[in-house]
């Protein structure tokens, strides 16, 4: 008989995604089975996977185990066959019954059998490892990949989308390697071993045997291809509800504002019932499916029984007792695989989708990085001669190498930033910023002013390379910036910026992030600066305390305080501050003024911001308007224009 | 936690009984086809009679018959029931969220309502369908087969006694020690997926500071965590098959052994050596659903409970029997007031102020000063914890929640639209507003403009969670529905933050001159917001810090003095448009 691999809870992981996009319920798409295009490559990339990682001899190893497992399982059925009619027929004719040739068949067997249950094991053991070690590789990879990739990846991917593929797709992938595939070889195994036996056994009764399989299949085929459209439905009014659960319940405290409580329940109501109506039709046909199959398989018995019986009774056919007996076991282990290849078959087509999802996400384009020239620590002497030195000096300085002589060029990190002609759009027909130009000198303070969408963000963003600009050049201490090393490009660059983004870790942790080798001291200096060792000092462990990537556990305020002190303790030449204060309230953020004046000090710094006081004390202040400079100057030079600025700053 | 959830199945109980009694008959029916069976080989093969074979098979496909129609009403009887349980288990929860206080939100938080009302329902749907069906079908199928094993042969089917501990044990030991690897397991999960979702999220901070290999090495350990946990785990669960098919090819052998016996000595026929066999794989393939089985219903169990917690939670706020449900006047009095959340200490400490009706109160202070906690208590968002919040004269408590909602609107700080059209989503505040109030309100809250002048106008369709329209202009149609509602107070909560300070100025103007006889409170960050209210409260870590008009709070008010400073005469750069 055939054994289902047991499975625990480890065939469903619940993969927390997103609300509502969790598969529910099972089989969707029972019936219809579609592969997508490209599943051959997508299976030799897998099967890549299983060859380098060294998994070659054990998932063959597997392999074999499964098809000595399959086959124990068929001799097992057959054996009763050979004890009928081998055994007992001669033994009920001697008068002193002999039992020693039986004893050796069923030692034969149990070393058989022993054979099986080992192989069983083995190929569980095989399995598990290969499974994993292959899903390990994979998820290592495609974490790497995805650090690699472009800003502009995650700008045009969302954030649900990504994560579907670590969760469902690299989970889909796991069930297949370690239950589908084998599952599938294993049954053919079987099905084969099984129509050979009953050849074996009876041409007739295998006739009957194949036609009632292709009834029966053609029964299944219908009701599965019913449920599995059924099941589409379910899942696409499954999404709208747990949708409008979402929405709502995010909204909750605006219905109760409202007095929208009936209304609410009413609306609610009304998709729940339609929910309800098709998830009923789904799961119902979904349940016929089994005793269905179970059933005909009766039938099927029944036929085989009486037709076999008829056969024996007339002599036709040459059919012994046993053969009998052997064939109506063999056929009712003949449903079991036909029903699970129908049913793996489908979990294999969606494992393939999933992993060529995962495959495309490594497969996109990376970050290009075309730099030659190195940030390194550096000695600088009183006639500005640099040294190149192991150690950290404090200095930088970037290391020029020419690509014909070969000769290398050192040249002190000042900070100075220009930017020459720019044009730049997120894509290619609409561009968001023109012809923009400005500089930097080391230690100067530039802001960036004007509504949202004017550009602000994306100058910051493609002076340390998110985005490559589409014409222009900036340079970078003279050099253009494309042939810096990303990078020490962006090693040389602070950033702090609205969305402050912590990670799970401790506050310290999230402040040393800046520079990992910061001592505590630094980190404490670093939070002084910010203002945010005090808040910091009152929290239950202090510095050590857990925060987690959202910090629900801080207020936005105190998130920023953080992000500051991260920016300041990586102590870089130049800064670039994206909105760094705008969820402080106006009273800390006169608090923090003075650690936002000595964290701007000495070095180049760009800011993004809506607040005067901030902007104010800039040696220059940029005006943008739909991509472009529109004023440009300081404080006192735009309010004397009396142009955009001026009514910005006066209100009017 | 029980009968809560039982509670649920309500008019689907028939369908809810119904199901187990069909299981039940399906595998009676099962076990009894072979059983049947054996007479065909004795009866009619062994004894040569054709009658008895073309008898015995016609009963044996009328069973199979039956068996099927048992399955097939089985399978839809259950699935009515099922579904029909899990619509009213999150038709109860979705009401009783309804009934919900702020507090009791607070204490779910949004997520977690979210998850219990979908992923949770979901299991505990699937449970309730293992429980009619399999629960009921696989117990009889064991102790049914058990029974017709040993009526066919005593002697024989003791084997399966035999077996049966190594079979219980073994499955027992192994569910045992693989049940804390998978709860460590799903734990790793969750931190592996944290660790994406913050990389995904926060990519601009790893790049920034150039941080990629210490995230890889970061999930690189996690992941290492996670394959070791799950070969842990699988490699244990391995073990099930192999102990499996330990027992079932020892019974074989077994019977095979004694039967042997049996049929020289005449004691046995062939066929009932066959059925025996059957029978032993009805038993342990019962066994083995029913170990699966308390899988299911251990991860369900924690569901359920999730769910139980939503549906027993008791309404932190219930209208007064006898309730007041008219609210005279905008008027409003704070009487030694304090108030805090939950089980944390207050944040709201002696607040005391008198506001008459048609007043224009300006409310300003740092974060965490308590300006929201403030104004929550004037439409009995939460209840206070000392002292008194009367409306019009009657203490909030006295009111009937709705009609003193009704005349107290808000807009609060986290603005939120929801699908559907302009219209419908202003329509919240009056839903039998006409299209004229309609375009009132719209003007008066300055956003008439630019709905008129983008596509669709009025019945233009805003996106889920309102994506499509900008922060300022969400934050407009926020206060044309909250004006909808025609209240008798109208607060504000930061609501003009992201509109600029033309519009916003133009807003306050459209209040002062169009709606004077409302009491209208504006909490906002920007002095000229608060500027040319009536009255200025300043609040300070808790506490009322100082009133005053604009003019009278900039002399004697130090906090004022430093948030006016920093501000000078502040334009607001992001704001515009």
């Amino acid at each position: 008989m055939r054994l289902n691999r047991f499975t625990g809870p480890a065939a469903r992981p619940q993969s927390p995604g997103p609300a509502g996009g969790g598969p529910r319920g099972n089989g969707a798409t029972r019936g219809k089975i579609h592969f997508e295009k490209g599943s051959g490559v997508t299976i030799k990339r897998l099967l890549k996977y299983i060859h380098s990682g060294g998994y070659t001899v054990m998932f063959v190893l597997s392999l074999v185990c499964m098809v000595v497992n399959a086959q124990v399982s068929v001799r097992s059925s057959l054996f009763i066959r050979t004890v009928i009619d081998d055994f007992i027929g001669p033994l009920l004719l001697q008068t002193t019954p002999d039992y020693g040739p039986l004893v050796i068949a069923i030692r034969n067997m149990a070393i058989l059998y022993a054979c099986g249950i080992i192989s069983s094991y083995a190929m569980n053991v095989l399995l598990t490892l290969t499974s994993h070690g292959v899903l390990n590789t994979i998820r290592n990879e495609m974490f790497g990949k995805m650090q690699e990739l472009p800003v502009k990846y995650f700008d045009t991917n969302s954030y649900g989308d990504i994560m579907s593929r670590y969760t469902n797709d690299v989970d889909s992938m796991r069930q297949m390697l370690s239950m589908s595939v084998p599952q599938v070889l294993s049954s053919l195994v079987t099905i084969v071993s099984i129509f050979v036996a009953m050849v074996r056994l009876s041409l007739p009764l295998t006739g009957i045997e194949i036609l009632s399989i292709f009834v029966i299949y053609f029964l299944t085929a219908t009701i599965g291809a019913r449920s599995a459209k059924y099941f589409r439905e379910r899942q696409k009014t499954l999404g709208d509800v747990n949708g409008y659960i979402e929405e709502m319940l995010n909204g909750q405290k605006v219905v109760m504002v409202f007095c929208h409580e009936e209304k609410a329940k009413e609306a609610f109501d009304k998709k729940n019932e339609e929910l309800c109506e098709k998830t009923t039709r789904a799961n119902a046909f979904a349940n016929i499916l089994m005793p269905m199959m179970g059933n005909l398989g009766n039938f099927k018995y029944a036929l085989i029984a009486m037709i076999g019986g008829a056969l024996a009774i007339s002599g036709n056919g040459g059919l012994s007792l046993g053969a009998i007996a052997s064939f109506l076991l063999l056929s009712k282990n003949f449903n079991m695989p036909i029903s699970q290849i129908s049913q793996q078959i489908n979990s294999v087509a969606m494992a393939l989708a999933g992993a060529k999802r995962v495959f495309e996400l490594m497969d996109e384009e990376p970050e290009k990085d075309s730099g030659y020239v190195t940030l390194v620590n550096a000695e600088i002497d009183e006639e500005g001669n640099i040294k190149e030195v192991g150690e950290k000096t404090g200095k930088w300085a970037w290391r020029y190498q020419h690509k014909t002589s070969g000769e290398v060029e050192y040249r002190e990190l000042k900070g100075d930033v220009r930017m020459e002609h720019v044009d730049f759009g997120y894509t290619p027909d609409k561009m968001v910023l023109h012809d923009v130009s400005l500089y930097a000198k080391p230690g100067q303070k530039i802001a960036f002013v004007g509504s949202t969408g004017a550009g602000k963000t994306t100058i910051t963003n493609l002076i340390n390379r998110f985005y490559d600009i589409e014409d222009g050049k900036i340079r970078y201490d003279g050099i253009n910036i494309n042939k810096i090393k990303r990078d020490d490009l962006r090693r040389s660059l602070g950033m702090v910026l609205q969305d402050t983004n912590l990670f799970t870790g401790t506050i310290k942790e999230n402040i040393r992030y800046g520079k990992l080798d910061a001592t505590d001291e630094e980190i404490m200096a670093a939070a002084k600066l910010a203002n945010a060792h005090d808040f910091i000092r009152r929290l239950p462990q202090g510095y050590d305390t857990v925060i987690s990537g959202t910090g629900s556990q801080l207020s936005q305020g105190q998130c920023q305080l953080l992000a500051i002190a991260r920016g300041a303790v990586a102590d870089p030449p130049v800064m670039i501050l994206d909105e760094p204060t705008s969820s402080i309230d106006t009273r800390t953020e006169t608090l923090i003024q003075k650690g936002m004046d000595k964290l701007m000090h000495g070095r180049t710094v760009f800011v993004i911001a809506h607040r005067l006081s901030t902007v104010q004390n800039s040696n220059a202040i940029m005006v943008l308007e739909n991509g472009r400079i529109i004023e440009r100057g300081d404080h006192d030079d735009l309010i004397a224009q009396q142009g955009k600025y001026y009514h910005l700053y006066t209100g009017k | 936690m029980i009968k809560k959830l039982a509670g649920c199945v309500r008019e689907y109980l028939i369908y809810t009984i119904l199901s187990p009694l069909l299981m039940i008959a399906e595998a009676v029916l099962e076990v009894m086809i072979p059983y049947y069976l054996a007479d065909i080989v004795d009866l009619g093969i062994n004894a040569g009679n054709l009658d008895v074979v073309r008898s015995v098979g016609l009963k044996l496909i009328f069973l199979a018959f039956c068996s099927l129609m048992c399955g097939i009403g089985g399978g839809w009887v259950s699935a009515t029931a099922s579904a029909g349980f899990a619509k009213n288990l999150q038709h109860d929860m979705y009401h009783k969220i309804q009934d919900f206080s702020f507090s009791n939100i607070d204490k779910f938080s949004t997520a977690g309502l979210v998850t219990r009302m979908t992923t949770d329902v979901t299991s505990v749907q699937q449970a309730f369908m293992m429980l009619i069906r399999m629960a009921f079908r696989a117990p009889t199928m064991l102790v049914f087969a058990l029974i017709m094993a040993f009526r066919v042969n005593a002697s024989l089917a003791m084997t399966f006694v035999y077996v049966l501990p190594v079979l219980i044990i073994g499955l027992g030991v192994m569910m045992r020690t693989a049940h804390p690897m998978f709860v460590k397991m799903f734990k790793i999960y969750d931190k592996l997926n944290a660790v994406v979702q913050e990389n995904v999220r926060g990519i601009r901070v790893v790049k920034a500071f150039v941080r990629e290999d210490l995230e890889k090495e970061k999930f690189g350990g996690v992941a290492k965590d996670l394959y070791r946990t799950n070969v842990k785990a699988e490699l244990i669960i391995s073990a099930g098959a192999p102990i499996m098919q330990f027992c079932m090819y020892t019974c074989m052998l077994l019977i095979s052994w004694t039967g042997a016996h049996l049929i020289v000595s005449k004691t046995m026929t062939t066929g009932q050596l066959m059925n025996t066999i059957t029978y032993i794989q009805m038993i342990l393939t019962s066994l083995m659903m029913f170990s699966y089985m308390i899988i299911m219903f251990v991860i369900a169990g924690a569901a359920a409970k999730r769910i139980t917690e939503v549906l027993e939670e008791v309404p932190a706020i219930r209208s007064p029997e006898d309730p007041v449900t008219e609210v005279a006047d905008g008027s409003i009095v704070f009487k030694d007031v304090s108030f805090g959340y939950g089980e944390s200490k207050d944040c709201l400490e002696n607040i005391n102020v008198e506001i008459k009706s048609g007043e224009t109160i300006g409310v300003i202070g740092g974060t965490g000063s308590g300006k929201t906690s403030f104004v929550q208590l004037i439409p009995r968002l939460y209840d206070v914890r000392g002292g008194s919040v009367s409306v019009g004269g009657v203490d909030v408590r006295d009111y009937d929640v709705q009609a003193l909602r009704k005349s107290v609107s808000m807009v609060l700080q986290k603005n939120i639209l929801f699908s559907g059209t302009i219209s419908e989503n202003l329509r919240w505040g009056n839903e039998h507003a006409t299209d004229e109030e309609i375009k009132r309100a719209c003007e008066l809250a300055q956003a008439a403009d630019f709905i008129e002048s983008t596509p669709g106008g009025y019945e233009r369709v805003i996106e889920h969670g309102g994506a499509n329209v900008s922060g300022g202009q969400r934050q407009r149609l926020c206060i044309a529905r909250a004006l909808l509602s025609d209240p008798k107070i109208l607060i504000l909560d930061d609501s003009t933050s992201a509109v600029d300070t033309a519009t916003e100025a133009k807003i306050l103007k459209a209040f002062r001159e169009d709606l004077p006889q409302i009491t209208k409170i504006i909490i906002a960050q920007r002095i000229s917001s608060v500027k040319d209210a009536d009255r200025i409260i300043v609040m300070n870590n808790g506490q009322i810090d100082g009133i005053g008009t604009h003019d009278e709070l900039l002399g004697r008010n130090v906090i004022y003095r430093e948030v006016y400073d920093s501000q000078t005469k502040g334009g607001d750069f992001d704001a515009l448009k």
